[in-house]
């Protein structure tokens, strides 16, 4: 096994943790003739609470599927806390929880069964999942519907009943792509809870998003991909520089049309 | 602002096009079809033109009734009303209800049936065409017959999609229309019969049905052309009567439907009913074959092609029964043994990108592969095994018995094996989680009509050796090939299944994100 060089975006002394919880290293992926993700390399220290942060389009969801191996990179790979995840897929997959953005589930499946179905297929036993079952839907307030169909679930319960299958084998990376869309407030703040408890614990979190104030307020590193590049990366302090994290990711990243034109919109 | 909406259709359709070549040779493939049903019912159609008056008119007004009931009855069966021009969508545009009812009508002719049924309903004029004034009611009636169509099957589609909407009438009615249609031969059969029977039954028939909504316009060409002036306006008067109703009931539908989304409510249920979880062994084979027969059982895809099986024995009974061959009941074995060991060959398809979190959860292959396998084979070998024994009791040749258990049993193993390394490999197009098990997506019909043929022709190359003995029985009249064939066909089939499960899945371990990729092209 190769030990992964620090990448250009580790910011945390490799003292202090020797090995990433998550090294992607020059990660890139085209499909047809747009190229989605442009050479990617990131350090995510073990015990951070890390926010990547883009625009539409940017390549988020690509970067996270190569990472954690839902998709194959056309060159680089990642590290998971020293596990290439290309090369031994199974093992780096135990260290995993993922969230994935986009995909169905077995929506045929009671919410219970599904969150079952997550805990049996890692091998684990039987007694642990139930008793986890239990827990994670009552953590998520999702109870009161776990007899029910996930078909018939709203996309907030949708989204929550999938972190629940990601978290049942108590990973110790957990890699959420947009865990909060469409996720009511009171339950955004108990999965955020649940979270931060998690990575005081030790554990490792990587929340992609685009709503900047969250990731602001939750999140101790961030990375800022636009593009199929990262812009930047570091801890949250050291990325906004004094400026607000939507400030400085606006002016990083650009776009922002100008403020004349338009001028009918306030004739009525 | 039709037009606009026309150029919207138009560009919906090329779009999704673009999505991949296989999508454009499905379309060719579908529609070259249609072009050669149309073609030879126009041929058809024209070829009448020289007929008697009497029989022609017959044929276009039976024919066109039962296009009628067809465009008014296939959007609630297929639940696949094609919504690329969904009203719902244009709530917000403000488009005014006059243009907004004419770009939709003339938006569905564009499209396989539309383009089909303009075409034949054209053929019509030239059976007609024995004279001006027969020509031009034919025209008249073809058109308004045409719109007919179009508007009666937006009127169903937009009273039941409110229904449609909710789930359990999809899965449900998904599984009752399976039936009938399943029967449709016996059926068809039967009412050939009685129509043989009695002759100038059918010209009766034709007759009471040109006066009704569904046959009035069809019928326009042949009463002018037989000079029966005043039925002619009198029928013309009903057709444009129904057109203009039936566009009256959709405008108002549409306007309610406009500012009534479909609502569906559910109810809430508690913990504690695992189901078949709590039962199969906690390991991820056993948690896979949990998945998959609870999918058998409750996804309207999977527990259709269930349906089906008791229906197989009926209609080679009915078969059997019109021949007085009853010799064909030994078939029912081994064919519901391939019918339902490659029901599983598109299992992977079936998933669609749901299939993620195995492949997040590090699944090993040959788990993934024994699950599926399994869950078929729970339910699979004791129906194969009654369908194999059952019909014996009818023909009474039991020396057939142990070869035919035999081959049936090997078809089986075999098949799954074969069907593991497929779904493995290869993905179909199928419907989507939650559509109708007879909607299939467009295109993609070349690579799945490749994979099912190559495949199936696989199969019958790997089962050889047992077709080869029921083959030695049939020609020596002995009895040791068959009681080979019992030992031999499972023994063999066994083999292929377990180098089936190992190979698919090996194939799965390497290949897991590319099949993912191919899932999430057809989602």
């Amino acid at each position: 096994m190769t030990e992964p060089q620090p990448g250009p975006g580790s910011s945390s002394g490799p003292e202090q943790h020797p090995v990433p919880a998550l090294a992607i290293r020059g990660l890139a992926k085209r499909f047809g003739g747009k190229i989605a993700v442009d050479g990617i390399s990131l350090d995510v220290p073990a015990g951070s609470f890390y926010g990547i942060v883009g625009p539409n389009g940017a390549g988020k969801t690509t970067t996270l599927s190569m990472a954690t191996g839902l998709l194959r990179p056309d060159f680089g790979t990642a590290f998971v806390h020293g596990v290439d995840v290309w090369s031994r897929p199974l093992e780096a997959k135990k260290l995993m929880g993922i969230l994935t953005d986009g995909v169905r589930l077995f929506d045929r499946l009671t919410g219970e069964q599904l969150v079952t179905y997550a805990g049996l297929l890692r091998g684990m036993d039987k007694d642990v999942v139930s008793a986890r079952v239990a827990e994670l839907l009552a953590a998520l307030d999702l109870s009161a519907d776990a007899g029910t169909l996930v078909v018939d679930y709203s996309a907030g319960m949708t989204k929550k009943i999938a972190l629940a299958s990601a978290l049942i084998h108590a990973p110790r990376l957990l890699v959420l792509d947009e865990p909060f869309e469409s996720v009511d407030p009171v339950s955004a703040a108990n999965i955020r809870d649940i979270l931060v408890r998690y990575v005081g614990s030790g554990g490792t979190v990587i929340v992609s998003s685009h709503v900047m104030d969250l990731v602001q307020r939750m999140c101790d590193h961030v990375a800022v991909v636009a593009a199929g590049k990262l812009l930047a990366a570091g801890t949250v302090e050291e990325v906004r520089a004094g400026a607000s994290l939507e400030d400085r990711f606006v002016q990083m990243v650009g776009g922002r049309s100008r403020t004349e034109g338009l001028e009918w919109l306030r004739t009525f | 602002m039709v037009a606009h909406l026309l150029r919207l259709k138009l560009t919906l359709l090329r779009n999704s096009l673009r999505r991949s070549p296989w999508q454009l040779l499905g379309l060719i493939i579908g529609g070259l079809y249609a072009v050669g049903i149309a073609g030879f019912l126009a041929v058809a159609l024209l070829l009448l033109r020289t007929a008697d008056l009497e029989l022609a008119q017959t044929v276009v007004v039976m024919g066109g009734s039962a296009a009628v009931l067809g465009w008014g009855i296939v959007p609630v069966i297929a639940s696949s009303a094609d919504l690329t021009l969904d009203p719902a969508r244009f709530t917000t545009a403000a488009v005014p209800m006059p243009q907004l009812l004419t770009g939709l009508a003339l938006g569905g002719l564009i499209g396989i049936p539309g383009i089909a049924t303009t075409l034949v309903a054209l053929a019509t004029v030239g059976t007609w065409s024995r004279g001006v004034a027969a020509t031009a009611a034919a025209l008249a009636g073809a058109v308004l017959s045409v719109l007919t169509c179009i508007v009666l099957s937006k009127v169903v589609t937009t009273a039941t999609a409110g229904l449609a909407s909710s789930r359990r009438f999809k899965d449900v009615s998904a599984l009752a229309f399976m039936i009938p249609l399943m029967l449709m031969g016996p059926i068809v059969a039967f009412v050939a019969q009685g129509a043989a029977g009695s002759a100038g039954f059918l010209t009766d028939l034709s007759r009471a049905v040109a006066w009704t909504p569904a046959g009035a316009a069809w019928s326009l060409g042949g009463d002018a052309a037989a000079g029966r002036s005043a039925e002619v306006l009198l029928k013309l008067l009903i057709a444009v009567a129904t057109l203009a109703g039936l566009a009256w009931c959709w405008k108002v539908l549409l306007k309610r439907a406009l500012v009534t989304p479909p609502y569906t409510a559910g109810g809430r249920k508690r913990a504690g009913r695992l189901g078949l979880f709590g039962v199969l062994p906690a390991t991820p084979t056993g948690a896979i074959t949990a998945r998959a027969l609870t999918y058998w059982i409750r996804d309207p895809r999977y527990s259709g092609s269930l349906v089906v099986i008791p229906l197989l024995p009926v209609l080679l009974f009915f078969q059997a029964s019109q021949t007085g061959e009853y010799g064909i009941l030994a078939i029912t074995g081994p064919l519901a043994a391939f019918l339902l060991a490659w029901s599983i060959s598109a299992d992977v398809s079936y998933d669609n990108t749901a299939f993620a979190l195995h492949l997040s959860s590090g699944v090993r292959g040959v788990h993934d592969r024994l699950g599926r396998a399994l869950a078929c084979l729970v339910f699979a070998l004791p129906i194969v095994l009654v369908f194999s024994i059952g019909p014996y009791f009818f023909t009474g040749d039991w020396e057939w018995l142990p070869s035919t258990v035999g081959l049936s049993l090997g078809i089986l193993f075999t098949g799954l094996g074969l069907a593991s390394v497929v779904s493995a490999r290869y993905t179909v197009a199928v419907p989507l989680p939650g559509d109708s098990p007879f909607k299939k997506p467009p295109g993609n019909v070349a690579q799945t009509m490749a994979v099912q043929f190559g495949g199936m022709g696989v199969l019958l190359l790997l089962v050889l050796p047992e077709a080869a003995l029921v083959i030695a029985q049939a020609v020596t009249g002995s009895m040791v090939p068959g009681w080979i064939n019992l030992g031999a066909g499972p023994l063999l089939g066994l083999v292929l299944f377990g180098l089936g499960v190992r190979l698919g899945g090996k194939w799965l371990d390497a290949r897991g994100p590319e099949l993912l990729a191919q899932l999430a092209v057809n989602r």
